[in-house]
């Protein structure tokens, strides 16, 4: 008997976790989770009609478990290719602190959890919303497109531009115009993000042999390709105000901070190959955070603020 | 037999924790969504 447990020991199949709550954590890729949140709370928030606060409260945690559950799906799929990569090197599964097996059973299991509880406990359009970017997220980004094609992420970026749709469907039951131009900022401004990105990684990425823009058209093409986007985001991000959802307030800004876009961008264009340091990608890509952040930002008080006058009745 | 190890130890301790908060925290969110859908009315039912 003593023996039979002694082998049961060195078994590999029978070894004791050692993976803490943290690292379970760390699958839910937070850093990623706070921007769904908060742009699933502009989407929520910005929403007319009024919703009990607590219920928005519910529906804004699903959001983000059912965030976190695609990005623990995606890192137990990419565990291979996160190894190899200096910047993923150290998550959880590559780096054997949880194994494959328990971030897939996490990823499904949280993955059920947040669908089902958001569409009993808030609305069924917002719940089939969310299944759908778990499902394009972990399936067609993850599983297909990443390791496939150069537009990974332009057609991955959908993925991550749904929550504030999936906000304003859980306040109001419906989709809008509105929610659709707040899909469209974040969509268009996901592959300059990335290719900026990209463009300074673009060693880690090939060691990986992932087919990032970079690696595949060349830098030169990719630097032309961000620059054509940011003249596609900056226009799109002044369109709330041009369709009259928002005030010139959010509209100056947003066209100012467009401009700053678009001069990034130029920036980035107008690098020469020879730039090994590639500030002005590296610019770009804080750039470009600080862009979606501001602007959703100016959305969320442009829209709390006209409910305040429209409710004061001044 | 297994005896695990300190380090095995304190991350079950850890993981406990975890699931433990995380149950109850889903057995507050479906008490106060329920409350808050139903409202008094949860009370006033046919006996």
């Amino acid at each position: 008997m003593a023996l039979v447990d002694e082998n049961r020991l060195d078994d590999q199949a029978f070894r004791m976790s050692e993976a803490t709550a943290g690292d379970f954590f760390a699958l839910l890729k937070p850093r990623v989770m706070s921007l769904v949140v908060f742009t699933a709370i502009v989407g929520l928030a910005a929403a007319p009609g009024s919703m009990n606060p607590l219920i928005g409260a519910i529906a804004i945690l699903c959001i983000a478990i059912g965030a976190g559950a695609s990005g623990a799906l995606n890192m137990w799929y990419d565990a291979d290719i996160d190894a190899i990569m200096k910047r993923t090197a150290k998550r959880p599964v590559p780096s054997g602190r949880v194994q494959p097996g328990e971030a897939l059973s996490f990823g499904l299991v949280l993955s059920v959890l947040s669908v089902m509880t958001l569409g009993v406990l808030v609305n069924w359009l917002s719940a089939a919303l969310l299944a759908f970017t778990i499902f394009f997220y972990a399936v067609i980004y993850t599983m297909w497109l990443k390791r496939w094609t150069p537009q990974n992420i332009v057609i991955g970026g959908a993925a991550g531009s749904f929550p504030p749709m999936i906000g304003w469907a859980a306040a109001t039951g419906s989709i809008s115009l509105e929610s659709v131009i707040l899909f469209a900022i974040i969509f268009l401004w996901t592959p300059p993000h990335f290719w900026a990105l990209a463009l300074f990684k673009s060693d880690d990425y090939q060691r990986a042999g992932i087919p990032m823009m970079p690696n595949v058209a060349g830098e030169a093409s990719t630097r032309l390709q961000i620059f054509v986007y940011s003249l596609i985001v900056a226009p799109v991000g002044v369109l709330p105000w041009v369709l009259g959802y928002t005030s010139a307030f959010y509209g100056i800004a947003a066209l100012l901070l467009g401009a700053g876009f678009v001069w990034y961008a130029w920036k980035v264009y107008r690098m020469p190959d020879s730039d090994r340091v590639m500030k002005p990608a590296k610019a770009l890509f804080g750039y470009s955070l600080v862009y979606l952040a501001t602007i959703f930002s100016l959305y969320l008080v442009d829209a709390v603020v006209e409910r305040f006058l429209t409710a004061g009745g001044i | 037999m297994v005896s695990l190890t300190e380090t095995q130890k304190k991350a079950r301790r850890s993981r406990s924790k975890a699931i433990g908060f995380a149950l109850a925290a889903l057995v507050v969110i479906f008490y106060v969504a329920t409350i808050v859908k139903f409202g008094p009315a949860i009370l006033n039912r046919p006996m």
